[in-house]
C-alpha cells in the first residue's frame, strides 16, 4: 500500500447488502463519503445455465429460462421460445401470439413495479415498495389463473403457450386495467415528483447516448438517454406491429437527459404503455389454437440464430447453435443486465455512496440474469 | 443496409482478410481472419454508412470436431438499423484473439466471460480475469471436453 | 421531586441523618423506577404504534398476532431480543462496544428527568431545564461514535461519522430556534415556561402563537429535531439501503434493543420539548379555567401533555413512512444553508419583537384592542 492509497478506504459492498439487488459484490474505494472507484464482482449466483442447456433437450430448457430474470419470467420464456421457433420455422397461431403479448406486457408491468418499489426503498422511502407489491399481487393472481404459478411460470412454450386461458381471466385483467391508472397517479404523487426524490436523482449518473451505445445498454436505460429504440417497434415480433403504443424516451425533465430520474421515470411511462397494449390485445383476442402442432421430440436442423426480444430490463438475446440433435450445441444468453451493470464502474467515479445506490437502483439490474 | 452489401464493403476494404460470407445464419455472418478482427471492428464502428454502434453480444463457441474455437460478434447499428454477425476462428489448443474492448468498451465483460468459460485469451485486454467463476477455479466449463471436478477446496461438487 | 422529599422529610419526626439519607435514596430509587417503567412502556407502545402507523400508511395490517390487536407484540419482541445471542465481534474494541448502548440509553432516559408532566408532577424541577436537555442530548453523538468506532466495522464507522456530523450540525438550529421561544418567558425552567403560557383559552398564549418569529422557530425546531433523532428523511446515520444499518450494524440482541429504545426515547424527548416550549405543555385547552379538584386537574394536564407529545410523534412517523431520504451533503446543506440562517435571523427578529413590544404576544395585543 502506497502513501497515496492510505488516503482511501476499501469497503466491500455486498455480496450481502440490502441494496445490491441480490448477491452483487462491489469493491468500493472511498475517501470518506466520496467514491474514487468501484469494482463489481459477479458470479455469486452462477448456475452454469449455458452448460446445462447443452445437456437438456430444447423444451426442457424452458423452465430454466424462468430462472434468468425471475421478475420477468414470461419475457424470458418468450425470447427463448421465439429463438427455437426461428430455428424450427414454426408459425405460431394468432391466438397464442396475442396471449404471449398479454402475458409479456403484464409481466413487464409487474417487473417495473418491483423496479419502482425497490428503487424507492433504496432511496429510503419504504412505502412505495409496498404499493408496488400490492399491484404486483394482482398481476400474480392473473398469472396464477392462467398457469397456476406465481413466479416461475413456464407458460410460454415452444410453439405457443402451455394452455389456453381459463374463463374469468379476461374480466379479471380488464378489472386490473381499470384499476391500474389511478395507482400510477398515486406513485407519481407519492414518489416521482417528490422534491427530495428529484433532488437525489436529477443530474446523477448521466449516461450519454454514446456511452449507452458503447456499453451495449438497452431497454429503459437506453431510452432514458433519449434514444428512441424499442425492439417492439424497430423489429416487431408477435403482433406488436398491429398495436398502438408510444415508446417513451428521456427528455431530461428534471435535469440532464439520461440521469437517474429519467431512468426511473421511463419505467413509470412504460407501465402506462404496457397497460394500453394489454387492453388492445384483449380486444383482439379471438378463438383459435393456443399452440402450434409441435412434435414431442424437437430436432431442429443444424444452424445458428441470434434472436432477441425486448425484456423489461433491455434486450434479452439468445444465440443458439444447433447441430441437428435434440440438444442445443451451444446456447449463449445475452442478458441485458449484464451489459447494464458493466457501465457502473464508469458512472460511479467521484459520486457519493448514496449516489452509488441510486445508480444501481436506477439501472434496475437483476443478478440471476447477470450470473446465469 | 443488407448484410451482403456490408460483406461487399468489408471485402473491398480488407481484401483477403475477409474469408467467407455465410448466409444461412441469422443474422448472416462474415468470417474474418483472426488477426484482422480489431481493425475490422473499428472500421465497422466508424466506417461511413456502417455505424455499428453497439456490440449486442460476444460469444465464444467451442467447435471441438473441427479442432477450433470461434468467437462470434453480433453487431448492431441503432443509427442505420442493420445488423450482422462477425466470426473469427481460433486454434483450439491455443485460442488467442485481439480484444475489441477499445472499440466497444462494453466488450470488456463479454471477453472476460469468454475467457472464463472457454479459455479464449483476448490479447490487449485491460483486465482479463475470471468473471463468473472463482479466481482459482480450474478449467473452462463450456469446453466440450471439460472434466467436472470432484472437489473445490473442501467441498464436494 | 426535591420538593416531595423535603415535604416528606419535614413531616417526619425522626432527625437521624442516616434515616433521612436512606429515605432520600429510597424515594429516588422508587421515582427512577417509575420513570424507567413508564418510559419502557412508552417505548414498547411506540414501536407498536410505529408499526401500526406504518401498516396503515402502507395499506397493510401491521402486527395483529400477539395479544388483542397485536398489542403485546413489543413484549414478544423484547423477549426475543433478550434471548438472542449477544455477539461481540472478535476485532471489536470490547470496552467501547459494550458501554456505548448503555450510554445511549441512559442519556435518552436522563432527558426524561426535567420534563414537567403537569403542574406538580416532574422528577426534578431544574431551573436550567432547557440547558440540561440540550446538553444531555448531545452526549448521544459521543456514545454513537463510541459504538461505531468500537464495532470495528466500516459501515458502522460511516454511520457513526454521519451521526456525529449530523447531530452536531443540527444542534445549532435547534438551540437558536429554542432561544427564540425562551426569551419570551425569560426562563430556562420548563415548568415556568409552561406556566407562562397559561390563559388565552389555553391555546392562544402558546409560545408558537406568540409572534410570527416563534411560529417559524417552531417549524425550524421540529425539522431539526427530526434530524437530531435520525429519522427519515434524515436517517442517514442508519440508512439501511446505503450503509447496512449504520452505527448499530454489529449489535445484536439487547444491545441493539438499547439503541432502538433510545431512538424512541429521543423522539419522545424532542417532541416533549416542542410541546413544552411551543405548544403550551400541560395547559388544558378551553376548560382550563373551570374550577376542578386538584387530582382531576393533574390527570387532565398529564393527559393533555401526552396527547400533544404523541401527536408530534405521530407526525414524525407519518413523515418517516412518506418521504425518501436525503443525501449526506444535502442534509448538511439544509442545515447550514437554510435552517441555521433562518433560525439566526429569526432569533434576531424575536429579540426585536420582545424589546419593542415588551413581551406582548400577538394574542395579548389583539386582546387589549378588544378589551379597550
Amino acid at each position: 500500500m502506497t502513501k497515496a492509497d492510505e488516503k482511501f478506504m476499501q469497503v466491500n459492498m455486498g455480496p450481502q447488502h440490502p441494496s445490491t439487488h441480490g448477491v452483487l459484490r462491489l469493491l468500493v474505494t472511498t475517501d470518506g463519503e466520496v467514491l474514487s472507484g468501484v469494482k463489481p464482482y459477479i458470479g455469486y449466483l452462477h448456475r452454469a445455465l449455458e452448460k446445462i442447456a447443452e445437456r437438456v433437450t430444447y423444451p426442457q430448457f424452458t423452465p430454466f429460462t424462468d430462472r434468468l430474470d425471475y421478475l420477468a419470467s414470461m419475457n424470458c420464456n418468450l425470447a427463448y421460445a421465439m429463438t427455437v421457433e426461428k430455428l424450427l420455422n414454426i408459425e405460431v397461431p394468432r391466438r397464442a401470439q396475442i396471449l404471449r403479448v398479454i402475458m409479456a406486457e403484464l409481466n413487464r408491468i409487474s417487473s417495473h413495479l418491483i423496479a419502482f418499489g425497490s428503487f424507492s426503498s433504496d432511496m429510503g422511502a419504504f412505502t412505495p415498495f409496498l404499493f408496488g407489491i400490492r399491484e404486483r399481487e394482482f398481476i400474480n393472481d392473473l398469472f396464477e389463473i392462467a398457469c397456476g404459478a406465481r413466479l416461475t411460470y413456464n407458460y410460454i412454450r415452444i410453439g405457443g403457450v402451455s394452455k389456453d386461458i381459463p374463463g374469468g381471466f379476461i374480466e379479471k385483467t380488464r378489472e386490473f386495467l381499470d384499476y391500474f391508472p389511478a395507482k400510477i397517479k398515486e406513485y407519481n404523487e407519492l414518489l416521482s415528483y417528490n422534491a427530495i426524490f428529484i433532488k437525489r436523482l436529477a443530474n446523477i449518473a448521466v449516461i450519454s447516448p454514446d456511452d449507452a451505445f458503447d456499453y451495449g445498454i438497452t431497454g429503459p436505460n437506453l431510452r432514458a438517454s433519449g434514444i428512441k429504440w424499442d425492439l417492439r417497434r424497430e423489429e416487431p415480433y408477435l403482433i406488436y406491429n398491429e398495436l398502438d403504443f408510444d415508446v417513451p424516451v428521456g427528455k431530461g425533465e428534471m435535469g440532464k437527459t439520461g440521469d437517474a430520474w429519467d431512468r426511473y421515470m421511463m419505467r413509470i411511462y412504460e407501465m402506462e404503455q404496457s397497460a394500453k397494449i394489454v387492453r388492445q390485445c384483449l380486444d383482439l383476442l379471438a378463438p383459435g389454437d393456443y399452440t402450434a402442432k409441435v412434435s414431442k421430440v424437437l430436432k431442429p436442423p443444424a444452424g445458428e440464430v441470434y434472436v432477441r426480444a425486448e425484456n423489461p430490463r433491455g434486450e434479452l438475446g439468445f444465440y443458439l447453435i444447433s447441430d441437428g440433435s435434440t440438444k442445443p450445441y451451444r446456447l449463449k444468453i445475452r442478458a441485458p443486465s449484464f451489459a447494464n451493470l458493466s457501465i457502473i464502474p464508469k458512472l460511479a467515479r467521484g459520486v457519493m455512496i448514496a449516489d452509488l445506490i441510486a445508480i444501481i437502483g436506477s439501472m434496475d439490474i437483476i443478478l440471476p440474469e447477470i450470473d446465469r | 443496409m443488407e448484410p451482403k452489401k456490408i460483406y461487399g464493403i468489408l471485402s473491398e476494404k480488407f481484401g483477403g482478410k475477409i474469408k467467407q460470407f455465410i448466409e444461412s445464419t441469422l443474422p448472416p455472418s462474415v468470417l474474418v481472419e483472426t488477426g484482422a478482427i480489431a481493425d475490422v471492428c473499428r472500421f465497422l464502428k466508424e466506417g461511413d454508412g456502417l455505424d455499428f454502434t453497439s456490440l449486442m453480444c460476444l460469444s465464444g463457441v467451442d467447435l471441438k470436431e473441427q479442432g477450433k474455437m470461434a468467437v462470434v460478434y453480433h453487431l448492431h447499428s441503432m443509427k442505420q438499423k442493420h445488423k450482422i454477425t462477425i466470426k473469427v476462428e481460433l486454434d483450439r489448443n491455443n485460442p488467442h484473439v485481439q480484444t475489441v474492448e477499445q472499440v466497444w468498451p462494453g466488450a470488456n465483460w463479454y471477453e472476460r466471460e469468454a475467457y472464463d468459460l472457454l479459455g479464449i485469451v483476448f490479447d490487449g485486454h485491460s483486465d482479463l480475469r475470471r468473471i463468473l467463476l472463482p479466481e482459482d477455479w480450474e478449467g473452462h466449463p463450456l469446453r466440450k471436453d471439460y472434466v467436472y471436478p470432484k472437489r473445490y477446496h473442501t467441498w464436494d461438487v | 421531586m426535591t420538593e416531595l422529599i423535603n415535604r416528606i422529610l419535614t413531616g417526619m419526626s425522626t432527625t437521624m441523618p442516616l434515616t433521612r439519607l436512606l429515605i432520600t435514596i429510597l424515594i429516588m430509587v422508587v421515582s427512577t423506577a417509575i420513570v424507567l417503567a413508564v418510559s419502557l412502556l412508552y417505548e414498547g407502545f411506540a414501536t407498536y404504534a410505529e408499526r401500526k402507523v406504518a401498516g396503515d400508511i402502507q395499506a397493510r395490517i401491521g402486527p395483529n398476532r400477539v395479544g388483542p390487536y397485536g398489542l403485546l407484540q413489543f413484549v414478544a419482541d423484547g423477549v426475543k431480543l433478550l434471548l438472542k445471542e449477544d455477539i461481540i465481534p472478535f476485532y471489536a474494541d470490547r470496552w467501547l462496544f459494550i458501554i456505548a448502548p448503555y450510554i445511549v440509553f441512559t442519556v435518552s432516559f436522563a432527558a426524561f428527568v426535567p420534563l414537567s408532566y403537569s403542574d406538580h408532577v416532574s422528577i426534578a424541577n431544574l431551573n436550567v431545564g432547557v440547558l440540561y436537555m440540550i446538553a444531555i442530548s448531545s452526549v448521544v453523538s459521543m456514545a454513537i461514535l463510541m459504538g461505531a468506532w468500537g464495532s470495528n466495522n466500516k459501515w458502522s464507522l460511516f454511520g457513526g461519522m454521519r451521526a456525529v456530523a449530523q447531530i452536531v450540525s443540527y444542534e445549532i438550529p435547534i438551540v437558536l430556534s429554542l432561544l427564540a421561544a425562551i426569551i419570551i418567558p425569560a426562563s430556562l425552567n420548563l415548568r415556568d415556561i409552561i406556566a407562562y403560557q397559561s390563559g388565552g383559552l389555553g391555546i392562544f398564549r402558546w409560545l408558537v402563537f406568540n409572534n410570527p418569529f416563534t411560529l417559524i422557530a417552531f417549524f425550524v425546531y421540529f425539522i431539526a429535531a427530526i434530524a437530531e433523532v435520525n429519522r427519515t428523511p434524515f436517517d442517514i446515520p442508519e440508512a439501511e439501503s446505503e450503509i447496512v444499518a449504520g452505527y448499530h450494524t454489529e449489535y445484536t440482541g439487547m444491545r441493539f434493543a438499547f439503541f432502538f429504545m433510545a431512538e424512541y426515547g429521543d423522539m419522545f424527548v424532542v417532541s416533549a420539548i416542542a410541546a413544552t416550549l411551543f405548544l403550551g405543555g400541560w395547559q388544558i385547552p378551553f376548560i382550563g379555567g373551570i374550577p376542578m379538584p386538584v387530582w382531576l386537574r393533574e390527570v387532565l394536564q398529564i393527559g393533555v401533555f401526552f396527547t400533544k407529545v404523541f401527536l408530534l410523534i405521530y407526525v414524525m412517523m407519518w413523515i418517516r413512512w412518506t418521504l425518501p431520504r436525503l443525501r449526506v451533503d444535502q442534509l448538511m446543506e439544509l442545515c447550514w444553508k437554510y435552517l441555521t440562517p433562518i433560525a439566526l435571523f429569526n432569533l434576531i427578529g424575536a429579540s426585536v419583537w420582545v424589546l419593542l413590544l415588551h413581551d406582548k404576544g400577538v394574542y395579548d395585543i389583539i386582546a387589549r384592542v378588544f378589551t379597550r
